[in-house]
């Protein structure tokens, strides 16, 4: 064939050759043979082979720039950082090490909720192969391969809040269970590294892994994670000689509070350990992060599964769980998911009104927002206070109100606020239950009516919000209501209290009998936190979340603290300074009736300064809820108390926020 | 083919044609090449195309002397885009084919015949299996803060060798961590699950046990830093509180459910060690008191054990040789024999283990009685064709009469001395009659060598403070016993033996009562302690058999002047002997290719069947042998069904009995002893006071 057409094309060529003027179609013609036969070669040589020769010179320069990179000395990045930003401070362990600080405590790491591993020791079909392989950390790949799998290895049982059927998730243990969330983004790993420079190593150091899914309780039920814990305390106390220091973060200051109550408590509930097990075994606990009276954002994720940046499974990648990439209702998917994690359920807000200010109140009362921006430039408390005080002339905004409907009620006086009563609403079975098939979240179960008389209801308040959630998700609350309690108590000496359900909540407990311990609340503050919500019904569509943020509330001007539907106020991002620092300002300050052997409380403070450049990564005086890891001012603190300091070596409280006017407002008895 | 042609008369053929053609144009050839033909307007296309095609061919030539870097590329760039191809359709595929069928796994045989997780079970690692890593280091270790030195890919012995030996290293006083290093055990189950990517130890088991409901809180890894000896894992980072603790956390965890331990290799020492630490009171033990083992354990299950020791550990100690376990060499000896480094990378590797207290564990123990005299051993006749022979009655082999008879025929021939662990040159055959002794002690260790050892540089091993006399003096067609070899070691290593002395016995016991037994370091010999009172606990032996073991070695001096070399090989050129048993300078016996049977079957044959005065409350013993089968085909991989010293862990029958142990049975439901080997005729022989 083509030699047929070559042919035919020398022929035409020698007839342009023979007359010179021959008529300009032909030299097309002739043109166009020439071209189509140039493609063919180029199509035959061209584009697979340059598509190839590009992949190979990338291929190739790849290598020898990771050969290059492997091939220098380890220290180079750090060279490179001290030529651009100046040299380095030492890490806190190299400073102290210098000092003389050596290791003396042991430490036991209690990690949060989501930045545990969690491995599968027993999966469906779906599952094969991932035998002790990381489903939660590490680098999610399961996520993008086998979504749906995952979310049903995840989930628990929606009945017990425990494992499925043929289904076994357990928490990776050891130091790696949280050291690294995933590849590159620390949790644990620079305590540790500094923790090591002392001489700290795996006899002295103990992360308390659990499964952050399942209710406190439970953990030991299935796991005995607490008898571990326990009996690991007391090897370490045993074979160092000195008590421990333990180190919280985030949902593991509750988690530990349990298990302080747990310990001390009768063996079948408890763990037996005699009434003072923890003044023989433990010197202090450095609270970090402490959502000690909950966190608004649990309630944002159990009504929409929105809350913003943690405690669901949406915190490691919003972009791609958002935009629905894997064709199916994501965002269902998650939420149903979260639903049957009870942890989530230990951060609801706690006290009700009282702590979180009620329809015209709140103890943040006053707080400008945008104060926080010239906190960044100077740090001068004095000018701080300036601003504070400024602020108080602004109009001040409802934090009471946890969730509201429309940004016009949010403002709203509250005797102007038209409130109808959700609960006569009848739940209705509609038939969108059927359509949705697996996807399946309690709001499919609500009526048209129930969905539109929460909306009316208009304003939730910390004590009504519990309502609510009874409502839209009664079952995920059933369970709830079984292991974790919200409210304050009156008499701490009723014999309910007893019940290992009011271990979690500091309100409704009494510390342990331990004067010689210490506990420490250390937590970043400035940085906008989520207080409260506007809600809006979203456009009715089967199958999906009835609620959502009102993205579109936004305060006036840039001061406001209203922005993309969601109040702030000062915090670490996630847990306002009010939940991480009120019981140690207030509540267990000096012998309260929540402390009745006068443990002391320390607040540490650190302001959040993002870092300056992009070498820096996270940062090193982040003050962000979990980055606040790697924040040198806590590391050192961590350090000398680990060392053997205490509170009043290290300077008692460091305050930077509004803790103890706030904490003075709220009325509690005490 | 034809086009091409044709496209070269199309180039250079037909200009020429046009320019004699057409007289008016004077053509010249040195302005093809140049632009300015496209200025002529005058000029038919048809010669202008013409050469534009000429001037991209004349390019494409050009270019030829870039095209070399541009093939390599390209072909990078090929190779590439396969593999990724590859990898994705590898990827889609599902995990399992339809027609590829995988052998079911014990695990789920068991889980169907309803099998459950019933006592909690301990994993105790061996020797070189345990992964270490780093908690602080020289400078040249940065960045690998928590990294794994040993174990993993190794990646780093590559990179920076001489740090990665200097921060494996001990101290060659103290048996401990040098200034300013510490490396630790990697604790839980991934200390040993894998060795290396893809080389499984304890995984296998894990899984399978996983899947009759074992997880992280009824199976525990009890690893330690096997490096430094039993009782300074206690001193240095409270292994052995730590096993105890969880041990007893286990058992009330489980619902008082006793504990099955398993211990691998030199792990079984190990457990044995630490027996008697927790009985014992407490600034030497850990004050469990005298019932503690019997209250805790319900069986233990040693795989592979190392109980009288190794040969293997002597030829690593006198010349860094042992073949393919327990020392440095294990992991790539191709690459460390050849010197790749340009250093002495044998005599680096020597240094480093001779460091390591722990391989002083496994020099052979219980002397003449045990391992042999002169002309004297209990695997004496031993059939050295066993690999043959097996292979063709696989299933046969399983009773004694058959070995016994195929023995019977190799006892014509001239019996290999085995009891002779070490000899040079003809040494391993002449009568004993005609062996000198030597009387180590008078040889001095001249310190004259001194100024050689300056030479040598910074490689220093104890051989450089030799003279060359005594070198030759103990080399002189001298053979070593199990009792003089220690003589030998003492003399050519004296600080290691020094600190190995101080932490381990290799005797054997005359009188157990003797108060000086309550020391530790007779701990971890089963010849010189009795075994805790527990009548009810268990102690499996359970060992792969089939595979050819070194047992003895036949020495000669190296040829070498040069200063730093060790002066001691194995004669690799010793001559085979007819029945196999001989090969490349080591005699063999039967074993699991690390350990010899006897070493690992002995005390379960007799030194503690019934009530001895090793085993006072008469705790039941039984043998598991399991006859290698090398993997029939590669996909197989390690197979099994192997018998191979870690192999093993893979042995679908071995897991079938951790597993119905762990599950409750008893010795007897599994069936009692399952012998293959000479081990009962060779412990009968074994003539030793019980």
């Amino acid at each position: 064939m083509s030699l047929l057409r070559r042919r035919k094309g020398s022929e035409s060529d020698k007839d342009s050759n023979t007359t010179r003027d021959s008529k300009p179609i032909e030299d097309e013609d002739s043109k166009t043979e020439k071209a189509r036969r140039e493609k063919t070669k180029k199509s035959k040589w061209g584009c697979v082979d340059s598509c190839c020769w590009l992949v190979g010179c990338i291929c190739s320069l790849w290598w020898i720039l990771l050969f290059l990179y492997n091939a220098l000395p380890a220290s180079i990045p750090q060279y490179v950082t001290e030529a651009i930003t100046g040299p380095l401070p030492d890490p806190p362990g190299v400073k102290l090490y210098k000092e003389g600080l050596r290791v003396k405590h042991p430490v036991v790491f209690v990690p949060g909720i989501v930045t545990g591993g969690l491995e599968l020791w027993e999966g469906h079909n779906c599952a094969e192969g991932l035998f002790r392989k990381r489903l939660w950390g590490g680098t999610f790949g399961e996520v993008y391969k086998r979504p749906l799998c995952w979310v049903e290895h995840l989930s628990l049982d929606n009945e017990t809040g425990l494992d499925p059927p043929g289904i076994r998730v357990r928490p990776v243990s050891g130091l790696v269970a949280a050291d690294y969330f995933a590849p590159g983004y620390f949790v644990w790993a620079v305590l540790i590294a500094n923790l090591a420079r002392l001489g700290y190593e795996e006899k002295t150091m103990y992360m308390a892994a659990y499964d952050w899914r399942i209710s406190f309780q439970n953990t030991e039920v299935r796991d005995q994670t607490m008898s571990r814990i326990k009996s690991n305390i007391e090897l370490m106390v045993k074979t160092n000689g000195k008590k421990v220091v333990v180190i919280p973060h985030s949902m593991g200051t509750l988690y530990f509070l349990h298990f302080m109550k747990w310990v001390e408590a009768p063996a079948p509930m408890g763990g037996g350990g005699g009434p003072d097990w923890c003044d023989k075994h433990i010197k202090a606990v450095l609270n970090i992060g402490a959502p000690f009276l909950g966190v608004p954002k649990a309630v944002a994720g159990i009504f929409s599964a929105e809350a913003k940046d943690i405690a669901v499974a949406r915190a490691f990648a919003p972009v791609v769980l958002d935009n629905d990439i894997f064709g199916f209702q994501t965002l269902q998917h998650m939420m149903r998911m979260t639903r049957t994690w009870d942890s989530t359920m230990s951060m609801i807000p706690k006290g009700g009104e009282t702590i979180w200010g009620t329809l015209d109140w709140s103890p943040e009362d006053g707080y400008a927002c945008s104060s926080k921006k010239q906190k960044n430039n100077d740090t001068k408390a004095v000018q701080q206070k300036d601003q504070r005080s400024q602020g108080l002339l602004a109009k001040s905004v409802n934090y009471g109100r946890i969730i509201s409907f429309g940004k016009a009620v949010a403002e709203a006086h509250s005797s102007k606020i038209e409130r109808t009563n959700f609960k006569d609403a009848i739940m209705v079975n509609n038939l969108a239950n059927t359509t949705c098939k697996d996807v399946w979240t309690e709001y499919n179960e609500m009526g048209i009516g129930a969905i539109r008389a929460v909306a009316d209801h208009k304003v939730y308040t910390a004590g009504s919000v519990l309502d609510l959630l009874n409502f839209v998700a009664p079952k995920l609350m059933t369970r709830g209501s079984a292991h974790f309690s919200y409210g304050i108590a009156d008499n701490l000496d009723d014999p309910k209290y007893e019940h290992y359900k009011y271990w979690s909540n500091p309100l409704e407990t009494k510390l342990p009998n331990a004067p010689d311990m210490e506990i420490y609340s250390m937590y970043g503050v400035g940085i906008p936190t989520e207080r409260a919500y506007v809600y809006k019904l979203s456009p009715p569509f089967e199958c999906y979340i009835p609620f959502q943020i009102d993205n579109s509330a936004d305060g006036e001007n840039e001061d406001s603290c209203l922005s993309g539907g969601v109040y702030t106020v000062d915090g670490d991002e996630t847990i306002p300074a009010l939940s991480a620092g009120f019981m140690s300002a207030k509540g267990w300050r000096g012998k309260t009736r929540f402390n009745p052997s006068g443990i002391r409380t320390y607040i540490r403070e650190y302001n959040h300064a993002p870092p300056a450049n992009l070498l820096e990564g996270r940062g090193t005086q982040s003050g962000a809820h979990v980055d606040i890891m790697g924040n040198f001012a806590l590391i050192e603190d961590i350090l000398r108390v680990a060392a053997g300091a205490t509170g009043e070596e290290l300077g008692r409280d460091r305050v930077f926020s509004n803790i103890f006017k706030w904490s003075e407002k709220i009325n509690l008895k005490l | 083919m034809g086009s091409i042609l044709r496209f070269r008369k199309l180039c250079y053929v037909e200009p020429v044609k046009i320019s004699s053609l057409l007289n008016k144009k004077s053509y010249e050839p040195t302005k093809t090449s140049s632009e300015t033909k496209d200025e002529i307007g005058g000029v038919p296309n048809v010669d202008n195309v013409f050469d534009k095609e000429c001037k991209k061919r004349k390019t494409k030539r050009q270019s030829r002397e870039w095209r070399c870097v541009d093939n390599c590329c390209w072909v990078i760039g090929y190779l590439c885009t396969t593999w990724w191809l590859l990898m994705f359709m590898y990827n889609c595929l599902p995990v399992t084919l339809p027609g590829f069928q995988v052998p079911e796994s014990p695990g789920v045989r068991l889980k169907r015949e309803g099998l459950t997780a019933l006592h909690p079970v301990v994993l105790v690692p061996g020797i070189v299996t345990g992964g270490l890593e780093l908690w602080e280091g020289k400078p040249c270790a940065d960045g690998l803060f928590r990294k794994r030195l040993w174990g993993g890919s190794f990646s780093e012995l590559f990179k920076r060798p001489l740090c990665w030996l200097e921060h494996l290293s001990l101290d060659s006083e103290t048996g401990l961590d040098p200034e300013g290093i510490r490396v630790r055990a990697i604790p839980g189950l991934v200390a040993a699950d894998y060795f290396a990517p893809g080389y499984f130890v304890w995984a296998v088991l894990i899984e399978n046990l996983a899947r009759i409901g074992y997880e992280g809180k009824n199976m525990h890894m009890a690893s330690y830093d096997w490096r430094i000896s039993f009782q300074n894992t206690e001193l240095r980072d409270q292994a052995l509180s730590r096993l105890k603790a969880k041990i007893e956390l286990m058992y009330i965890t489980n619902g008082y459910k006793k504990v099955v331990v398993v211990p691998h290799s030199m792990g079984s020492i190990y457990f044995l060690h630490f027996l008697k630490w927790v009985e014992s009171p407490p600034p030497m033990g850990g004050g469990g008191g005298p019932g503690w083992f019997a209250k805790h354990i319900k069986a233990v299950m040693n795989i592979g054990p190392t109980f009288l020791g190794v040969p293997k550990a002597v030829s690593n100690y006198f010349s860094a040789e042992a073949k393919d376990i327990a020392n440095i060499r294990a992991m790539a000896p191709g690459l460390l024999d050849s010197d790749i480094f340009g250093f002495q990378t044998l005599k680096h590797s020597l240094r480093v283990s001779r460091t390591w207290d722990t391989i002083g564990s496994l020099i052979p123990k219980g002397g003449e009685t045990i391992w042999g005299n002169l002309d004297w051993s209990p695997e004496e006749g031993c059939n050295c064709d066993w690999a043959k022979k097996r292979h063709q009655y696989p299933s046969s082999s399983g009773n004694n009469s058959t070995n016994n008879n195929a023995k019977r025929d190799f006892r014509v021939e001239e019996p290999v001395k085995y009891g002779r662990m070490i000899s040079f040159g003809k040494a391993s055959q002449m009568p004993s009659s005609q062996l000198q002794s030597l009387d180590i002690k008078k040889l001095q260790r001249s310190s004259t060598s001194k100024n050689v050892s300056s030479t040598c540089g910074e490689i220093w091993s104890e051989y450089d403070e030799m003279t060359r006399e005594s070198i030759k003096e103990v080399a002189d067609n001298k053979a070593y016993t199990a009792r003089t070899l220690l003589d030998l070691l003492s003399f050519v290593a004296p600080k290691m033996m020094r600190r190995v002395e101080a932490q381990f016995s290799h005797g054997l016991a005359d009188n157990l009562d003797d108060p000086k037994y309550s020391h530790f370091k007779y701990w971890s010999n089963p010849l010189e302690t009795k075994l805790p009172d527990a009548p009810d606990v268990e102690i499996y032996c359970l060992y792969g058999v089939g595979i050819p073991t070194e047992r003895s070695y036949i020495y000669k001096l190296s040829t070498t002047e040069k200063c730093n070399s060790i002066p001691y090989r194995i004669d690799s050129s010793a001559e085979a002997s007819q029945n196999g048993c001989h090969d490349g300078g080591v005699c063999m016996v039967d074993g699991d290719q690390s350990v010899p049977v006897l070493s690992a079957g002995f005390m379960c044959a007799k030194g503690w069947k019934g009530q001895t005065r090793f085993n006072p409350s008469g705790m039941p013993t039984y043998i598991r042998e399991y006859q290698h089968k090398p993997p029939s085909s590669i996909l197989e991989g390690r197979g099994t069904e192997s018998g191979g010293h870690v192999a093993i862990m893979g042995n679908v029958a071995l897991i079938e009995d951790v597993m119905r142990v762990a599950a409750g049975a008893t010795g007897e439901e599994i069936g009692g002893d399952r012998i293959y080997s000479g081990i009962l005729r060779m412990s009968e022989r074994v003539n030793i006071q019980l």
